[in-house]
């Protein structure tokens, strides 16, 4: 089997989850595993990769210090050509379907996103995706090609311990076009309100399910009642019905209380990433197909609007008892 | 400043079940409605914002079959000015570049400054068309944008990027330009009756892929990276228990459990 390369994803000087668990899932594929760490003096980072690889590519240049999905398109075109791997491994993240798409157009070669299986057919990879918020899962028939190029969903494969000792080799970089025409400027961090809820030992979150922010006090009724804080799924924060920083899931907090009582969420995988680690988690959820009831402890199939009111009524008894 | 915008009418399935239909390459959409992809309605509104505070015109494209005038007039009711519906057979069981081999044909006999897309489909949530189609026509792209800022008299952009943990990142990128549109970057307005009659007259330009110059290998499976092979419903872990009854009677059990555990 020929090389599986694997772009490295870091930020503000972490390495990325997503890189050490496409290493540790592209070693269980075959082949040799190869590590592209693009970055300014992140030896630290080559260090880490080498742990779970046979071999890290290390491009040390200022022009990685910040992420700037040209620059790591047109050095993986580069790194491509040279080393003719198999399979490209990115990570399906806010930077790699930033570049991803662009690099498969550019070098011809097919893509898959947001992949959470992988099987293979010889040298030929054959990826599951979800589709429909994660509802079904869709297997994949890529076209025939010399090199394949994934993106892998977060959380994918687990993130093996260090294993390896690769062999780190600096390279030059091979990028010598004007990327003038898009730069980075800064990054701007998310505002900060008036409950943390990572803090919060409580949650009750709030779905699309509850159709109207008029409809929001049954449930603030009921989290006044058990002490808890709102949080909210994606939906409910695009639709200004809760600040941003109750949002929970990839693109808002990661929380981890005792109780996640869900109303009306669906349970899509970046809304689920966020509340898993709940100890324990509760769904009230009209669709019993809802992907919530498979990670959920107790679940309620039911409308929301009968059942949160009866619950704050039998809640009340008791405390009252 | 000229704007593209490219919309897709997909089927809501955020609270309905789905099944799997007889080809196991589809889903029974006989119990689903249909609307606008929900990234492509901020897209709509988006564009429509900037040609209101800075003038030009707003064209309105969507790959789809008839159906899709809903969606496009819906568009147009809210202040684009042209459509054009892109129809072909050919066009069928195409993925992202696909797509964007089609759009990316369709925008060159349009003026532009700003393509805009979804980021994303609600349906197969690839998330690869903006980047893509950038790629294709050859211009600076960016995708996840939760924010615009036009600079320099249109010819530039500063674009907020949504990254993981609400974290944003900023860049500055020269027009012309794709941007894929993240959902609650701004908010979508409902349609004017008014509108709404004024766009039930608007002519909606059909395409075909000849008309566009694709060869059939850039079309449909022909041309895309990949081909869905088969649906299966997704291997859940170990199910919720999931407590029956009544509402009264569930929320019974619930609250005991909760008072069990001692979280109440």
């Amino acid at each position: 089997m020929k090389d599986i390369l694997v772009l490295m994803e870091h930020r503000q000087g972490a390495m990325r989850d997503v890189s050490l668990e496409m290493l540790s899932g592209a070693a269980k594929l075959g082949g040799t595993v190869v590590a592209v760490l693009l970055g300014k003096d992140v030896d630290a980072f080559a260090d880490k990769a080498a742990g779970l690889a046979d071999k890290v590519i290390y491009v040390n240049d200022a022009m990685f210090e910040n992420y700037n999905s040209r620059a790591y398109q047109k050095a993986l075109e580069a790194l491509i050509a040279e080393n003719g791997p198999g399979l490209v491994l990115i990570g399906n993240t806010a930077q790699g379907v930033d570049m991803a798409p662009a690099l498969a157009v550019s070098t011809g070669f097919p893509l898959v996103t947001d992949v959470t299986a992988i099987e293979m057919d010889g040298d030929k990879p054959k990826p599951t995706r979800t589709f429909y918020g994660g509802k079904l899962n869709a297997h994949m028939n890529m076209k025939d090609a010399d090199t394949y190029i994934l993106t892998i969903r977060e959380a994918t494969f687990p993130a093996d311990d260090p294993s390896k000792s690769g062999e780190i080799v600096k390279t030059d970089n091979p990028v010598s076009d004007d990327l003038s025409y898009r730069q980075f400027v800064e990054y701007v961090e998310p505002e900060v309100g008036d409950v943390d809820i990572t803090q919060s030992s409580l949650l009750v979150g709030v779905g699309r399910g509850i159709r109207e922010d008029k409809n929001l006090p049954i449930v603030e009724e009921l989290a006044k009642l058990l002490g808890a804080d709102l949080a909210a799924s994606r939906a409910v924060v695009d639709a200004g019905w809760l600040p941003s920083d109750r949002q929970v899931g990839i693109s808002g907090k990661t929380v981890k209380p005792k109780l996640y009582l869900a109303v009306g969420i669906s349970g899509a995988f970046q809304h689920v990433t966020g509340m898993k680690g709940a100890d324990v988690i509760v769904a009230i959820n009209k669709d019993p197909d809802a992907p919530i009831f498979g990670i959920a402890d107790y679940g309620i199939v039911d409308d929301l609007f009968k059942v949160v009111p009866k619950l704050t009524e039998k809640v009340k008894e008791l405390k009252g008892a | 400043m000229n704007m593209v915008v490219c919309v897709k009418r997909v089927p809501d399935t955020s609270e309905s079940e789905v099944h799997i239909d007889g080809s196991g390459k589809g889903i029974d959409t006989s119990r689903l409605s249909f609307g606008i992809n929900e990234c492509d309605n901020y897209a709509v509104e988006e564009a429509i914002q900037k040609k209101e505070a800075l003038g030009g015109n707003v064209t309105v494209i969507s790959l789809g079959d008839k159906q899709s005038d809903e969606v496009i007039r819906m568009a147009l009711a809210k202040g684009g000015d042209d459509a054009i519906r892109l129809e072909d057979e050919a066009f069928a069981g195409s993925d992202a570049v696909a797509v964007a081999k089609a759009l990316a044909a369709a925008v060159k006999d349009v003026e532009w400054d700003i393509v805009f897309t979804g980021a994303l489909t609600d349906d197969d949530g690839y998330a690869a068309v903006p980047v893509a189609l950038g790629e294709i026509l050859g211009v600076p792209f960016a995708t996840y944008v939760k924010k615009l800022e036009v600079m320099d008299d249109g010819k530039k952009v500063k674009v907020g990027r949504e990254l993981e943990g609400g974290l944003m990142e900023m860049v500055e990128m020269t027009t012309p330009c794709v941007l894929g549109i993240q959902t609650g970057i701004n908010e979508p307005r409902y349609a004017s009756f008014k509108g709404i009659k004024q766009a039930a007259r608007k002519e909606i330009t059909i395409k075909s892929a000849s008309d566009l110059g694709l060869d059939a290998s850039d079309c449909g499976e022909a041309g895309s990276w990949a081909a869905l092979e088969q649906f299966t419903p997704p291997v859940v872990g170990e199910m919720a228990e999931i407590l029956e009854g009544e509402p009264d009677e569930t929320a019974g059990k619930l609250a005991g459990i909760l008072k069990e555990k001692g979280l109440v």
